[in-house]
């Protein structure tokens, strides 16, 4: 399952992703938080995506999980739209036949999905102020670009 | 040649539309158009460092070639999760 919604997200939903043979699942969930990195007070976000490109890159991130960690089964949906404080911007779902490659794989995914999905929010304060804020670890995925590197591409965000 | 630009996040807001066809000349490269973008939007040429490019859905370098008809996305940095 690997999905960009505009609805709330319904983090056992992903757990159709898991497998008959598989003994261990791990679901984390990024949810709105009401202040910014800098303590600013946050209302909300607003997330927007590149969603065919998006939708690719989280198939590849799941691909590149089972070649670190093996066998385990991947669910990653992302929610778009306005946001508010406390509620679920993105659900990971990692299964395995054994807890520890779950744990691993569950942790990789997120990490790179906000390392490279094209994904990008806005903060929005009370005091009606909004900013686009960067992933301090983002880069896009690096490769691809003509030797231009990750470092380059970060933001102070 | 004709290329539809999809622009995102900060850069869709410094350009003021999501979506803008581009006519170029033969020969474009990814950073012909987005000199043809930035043209009297320093603003938007201000971003060049941390902009990435994607041609028809892949992540390219500037130097690449463009070809008529293609879908050219202009990204910044990501903020997902």
């Amino acid at each position: 399952m690997f999905r960009i919604v505009r609805e709330a997200i319904e983090p056992a939903a992903l757990e159709s992703a898991v497998r008959s043979g598989d003994g261990g699942a791990v679901t984390f969930v990024g949810i709105v938080r009401s202040r910014a990195d800098d303590g600013r007070p946050v209302t909300g976000l607003s997330y927007e995506a590149f969603e065919p490109m998006a939708i690719r890159e989280f198939r590849i991130i799941a691909a590149e999980a089972r070649e670190r960690f093996g066998d385990v089964a991947i669910a990653i949906v992302h929610r778009i739209g306005e946001l508010r404080v406390g509620e679920i911007a993105v659900a990971v779902m990692a299964s395995a036949v054994h807890r520890g490659e779950a744990f691993d794989a569950c942790r990789y995914a997120i990490d790179e999905v906000k390392r490279r999905a094209p994904i990008w929010k806005e903060e929005r304060y009370t005091d009606g102020t909004a900013s686009w804020r960067a992933n301090p670890s983002g880069d896009l995925g690096g490769s691809a670009a003509g030797g231009r590197g990750g470092a380059e591409h970060r933001s102070a965000g | 040649m004709r290329i539809r630009v999809l622009a995102f996040a900060r850069l869709r807001e410094l350009l003021g539309a999501p979506e803008i066809t581009l006519e170029l000349p033969e020969g474009a490269r990814v950073v012909d158009a987005w000199s043809a973008l930035a043209q009297g939007c320093s603003e938007l040429d201000e971003q060049r460092a941390s902009t990435r490019a994607a041609r028809n859905g892949n992540l390219v370098a500037f130097e690449e070639p463009l070809a008529d008809g293609d879908e050219l996305a202009i990204l910044p940095p990501v903020g997902g999760g």
